[in-house]
């Protein structure tokens, strides 16, 4: 810098200057040098290391975002829907832009349905981050609410994302077969964990532009296209559905029952049109529920299936020629089988095969098994279906047990006859009367709705399922224990039963029953089959034919009605005309 | 960049056609000239680092054009009388940054600002011109080289500014303040043997001073040395501005075109951080062309020291000059990655009123000392 004043006065050089022009050059390299620096990192970022700094940036601002699918619709047998997924939206905010708007919170609680106070904490809780959620899920009032509310106050820092929810029409009605999804949309219980793989969504892919805070700015292209699940349609009959859960809630309430379960097959194709149980849950509100309430009972829990077995027992007798309905038998009790006895409510004296049923005796029934060895009685539990997957594709099925006939001992013999010693399932027990009911065949159960009837099995003969048929409608008669079963204009034919509950001991619980009936209708030709388990009643009676009969009355009159079956009983009037008996 | 006896500006001036009214109005135009180029350019970018915040450019606007007329102000006032008030204001400035210390208010966490009632001050920007003026006076109306007991007068009156800014903590300032004092001493022609001796003493005393900073001044010089070693906390500023950056390349994405300062990763990037703005969105042109400015702007300081008429203002126009060269120098190193991150914006292009007012002050006694003869 002095070089100039040097040359212009040179006399006013001292002694002992620095030479200024050295001075001045360290100045100029210094600073050359240091400019050089920066122009030479610029040059390094932007021209060598530019590719792989671009890829940097990318890896930030580009991102792979998921496109929201649709997971499949269940469907009932007519195309009703059962469970939707449907668009709903989820506002999330940048809490860092609603600090400063703090006088608007207990506005925006208000949309949101939420304390103000909370929610006012909550925003200052995350005053530093860049992402919460406000309210996952809104209904489309309180998303509209929020919009109005954005719009009037110029707030910023909201936005909106679409999500799917699942959501069941049917309330609790369906809520034990469908089961229910997790948050992430994938089936957790039921037909929506069962037929998950179907039902399923495969979510779309895009790439987005994102910003320093990951919200999305655009969408720059759609990667994978969304594939929305498949529908799934379930053999069920909405209405059908909906009469037996009112039915089978009211008595399970009017009998101050634990719980219950029914169970309506379709005789002809092994569809399950109806099956429901006691207590129910609402699946599109899973907080706070106990675990046990959501067992879907028909399927899940067994049961010692009692005097409802016993058609069956005289279904493989007469199978095998052994008697025939009116072969009589002494059923007068009490009956001593090994070190144990066996007896009725009543001695009922002398009976034949139909009066065994009709009345539902214990001595009778394990005398005519008796005529059987115990491999005969295995097989024809087997041949049912007892012990064995029903083949509905459902989660936690419960086989029920069916002990192997070379370890039963002699009272086991017996007791199995009259249906203890071994459990079945509301469902197994619904499959082996629809084999009676299909004139000896049996199919394959399902829960979804079929198409084509599979062939099925011949298990007993036409005649040997007629002649059952015949003996259980008796049961429905004045003379058997399940007059209340009785359907007006249907001949209706069925079985009692009233277990005791085991008390997990090896010993059975007094006072703790389970009362069953299984029954069909139109007898004649038998369209329909259920099922009703009412689960500890306490209301003073507990008989099959008390407490379960009526409620298969009720439901099986509306069934029948339903589904346009007609009358196979002439009313009084033409009973009189065609001097037809009733048997 | 080598200056000539006689150059081209003094000539230039010389010459009545050209600079007589100019000079009658004290204004020196080829500084003039630079600088409203870089302003202009820095108004160009920062509407796009604003994310094209038409206010905040206006705002800007209105502040340039302030700084601009209190440059001009400066520049009538002859450089007699600068070198008479630069003890007074130098005083002046010490007392505010004691007083800044007592009862100043609290921004981020560092105290900085003096509240006058009608306006907000900050004590230290205007020890940016008084110590390099006040060191000016020191030296200049005595024998040169200047004598130890002058230089040891000088290095005291730098060190207490610099100490109370330090304080304050304003690393940043400190360094500006502190270098502003050091290159007119340089310039004042400080021996090679101080020059020498004080080096080896600043790097013995280096680690002592490594235990004066405060943490997180440390932990900026840890993350200059290894910015991975935290990307998310002090890292991210320097990770995200190499990117920016780097992925302008040659010509830049184009004006409003930068992804990385639009999708508000890079932070302070209309602030602090707007060189990389430029880098990404001009690429290596652009930067270029912003430090061809800067040159140009220096060169011309540097040369108006060189026909200085007398010593103060040869001393104080060369610091002047040198001071705006360590805030280009020190905002574009930081940028770069090549030193740490000091809060220090880029001179007259990063959005903000107090350093602009400072440098276009400095700039109009330039302009005072190439205009001002008799």
């Amino acid at each position: 810098m002095l070089s100039p004043r040097r040359r212009v006065r040179p006399s006013e050089r001292r002694r002992g200057v620095p030479n200024p022009r050295v001075r001045r050059r360290v100045l100029m390299w210094g600073l050359s040098a240091a400019l050089l620096m920066v122009a030479c990192a610029v040059f390094y970022r932007q021209v060598i290391e530019t590719e792989f700094l671009r890829g940097e940036g990318e890896r930030r601002y580009l991102r792979l975002g998921e496109i929201a699918a649709r997971r499949g619709m269940i469907l009932d047998r007519n195309g009703e829907s059962l469970a939707v997924s449907t668009p709903v939206e989820t506002i999330w905010a940048d809490p860092r832009k609603l600090v400063p708007r703090l006088e608007v919170m207990p506005e925006l609680a208000r949309c949101l349905g939420q304390k103000p106070a909370e929610l006012r904490e909550r925003v200052q809780a995350n005053a530093e981050r860049g992402f919460m959620y406000l309210k996952r899920r809104v209904s489309i009032d309180e998303a509209n609410a929020v919009r109005a509310l954005i719009a009037s106050r110029a707030l910023e820092g909201l936005e909106f994302e679409t999500e799917y929810r699942r959501f069941y029409p049917g309330v609790e009605v369906f809520g034990h077969v469908l089961g229910f999804t997790d948050i992430e949309d994938h089936g957790q219980e039921g037909m929506e964990a069962a037929y998950d793989k179907l039902l399923r969504a495969e979510p779309g892919l895009r790439r987005v532009l994102q910003d320093g805070r990951r919200r999305i700015v655009q969408e720059v292209e759609q990667v994978r296209p969304p594939r929305p699940g498949k529908d799934l349609t379930l053999s069920l009959d909405r209405r059908l559905q909906f009469l037996a859960y009112r039915e089978l809630k009211a008595a399970v309430a009017e009998n101050k029952a634990v719980g219950g379960t029914a169970v309506v097959l379709d005789v002809a194709t092994g569809e399950v049109l109806a099956m429901v149980n006691q207590p129910g849950y609402n699946p599109n509100d899973l907080s706070g529920r106990d675990a046990d309430r959501r067992r879907n009972r028909a399927i899940t829990d067994v049961m010692e299936p009692g005097s409802t077995v016993k058609p069956l027992v005289v279904a493989a007798v007469l199978e095998r020629g052994l008697v025939t309905p009116t072969t009589r038998v002494n059923a007068a009790g009490p009956l001593r089988v090994g070190s144990n006895t066996v007896q009725d409510v009543h001695n009922y004296g002398n009976l034949d095969v139909t009066g065994i049923i009709t009345k539902s005796s214990n001595v009778g029934v394990v005398k005519l098994a008796q005529m059987m060895s115990y491999e005969d009685l295995w097989k024809q539990y087997q041949a049912l279906g007892f012990g064995k997957p029903t083949g509905v594709e459902f989660p936690a099925e419960s086989n029920g047990v069916l002990r192997y006939f070379k370890r039963w001992r002699p009272f086991d013999h017996a007791t199995m006859a009259f249906g203890y010693g071994f459990s079945v399932t509301a469902l197994q027990l619904a499959q082996a009367y629809a084999v009676v009911a299909a004139d000896g065949v049996k199919r394959p159960m399902t829960l979804r709705k079929r198409d084509q009837v599979p062939a099925g099995t011949r298990i007993m003969s036409v005649k040997t399922a007629r002649a059952v048929r015949a003996m259980m409608e008796t049961v429905v008669s004045d003379k058997g224990t399940a007059k209340r079963a009785a359907i007006p204009g249907y001949r209706v034919g069925g079985k009692t039963g009233t277990a005791r509950k085991a008390n997990g001991r090896h010993g059975y619980s007094a006072g703790r029953y389970q009362a069953l009936f299984a029954g069909m209708a139109p007898a004649g030709n038998p369209r329909l089959v259920m099922v009703v388990m009412i689960d500890e009643p306490r209301g003073g009676a507990y008989y099959g034919g008390l407490v379960a009969a009526p409620v298969f009355a009720k439901v099986m009159e509306g069934a029948l009605r339903l589904f346009n079956v007609p009358p196979d009983e002439p009313a009084p009037s033409m009973l009189l005309a065609s001097g037809r008996a009733a048997p | 960049m080598a200056i000539r006896p006689g150059s081209a500006g003094a000539q230039r001036l010389d010459d009545p056609s050209q600079s007589g009214l100019l000079m009658r109005l004290h204004i020196d135009a080829p500084l003039l000239v630079g600088l409203l180029l870089l302003c202009a350019f820095g108004l160009v970018v920062l509407f796009s680092a604003t994310d094209q915040d038409a206010g905040a450019v206006e705002r800007q606007l209105v502040r340039l054009t302030l700084a601009f007329g209190l440059m001009f102000a400066v520049a009538q006032v002859h450089p007699y009388q600068l070198r008479r008030w630069s003890l007074p204001l130098y005083a002046l400035g010490v007392l505010m940054l004691v007083a800044t210390l007592l009862i100043g208010d609290v921004g981020k966490g560092a105290q900085r600002w003096l509240d006058l009632g009608v306006l907000r001050f900050q004590p230290s920007e205007m020890l940016k011109l008084a110590v390099p003026m006040t060191v000016a006076w020191v030296l200049a109306d005595r024998s040169l080289p200047p004598r130890l007991g002058r230089v040891l007068a000088a290095t005291v009156l730098i060190l207490i500014p610099v100490v109370l800014i330090a304080k304050q903590p304003d690393l940043g300032t400190a360094i500006l303040v502190a270098a502003a004092g050091v290159t007119v001493l340089f310039i004042g022609g400080l021996s090679w043997r101080v020059i020498l001796l004080v080096g080896a003493a600043a790097a013995a005393l280096a680690p002592l001073l490594w235990y004066r900073l405060h943490d997180y001044q440390r932990q900026r010089v840890l993350t200059f040395l290894d910015p991975s070693s935290d990307p998310l906390g002090t890292g991210y500023h320097i990770i995200q501005s190499q990117i920016a950056i780097g992925s302008g390349g040659l010509h830049g994405k184009g004006w409003l075109l930068g992804t990385q300062s639009h999708l508000e990763f890079l932070p302070e990037h209309h602030t602090d951080f707007i060189f990389a703005v430029i880098g990404e969105e001009f690429g290596l042109t652009g930067i270029l062309v912003l430090l061809a400015l800067y040159v140009f702007i220096i060169y011309r300081g540097l040369s108006i020291a060189v026909d200085a008429p007398d010593t103060y203002g040869k001393v104080l126009a060369g610091g002047l000059s040198l001071v705006f060269f360590v805030y280009v120098f020190v905002n574009t190193g930081m940028v770069t990655g090549l030193l740490p991150v000091v809060g220090v914006p880029l001179p007259l292009i990063s959005y903000g009123g107090t350093s602009m007012v400072t440098l276009m002050v400095g700039f109009g006694m330039l302009m005072a000392i190439q205009t001002h003869r008799k």
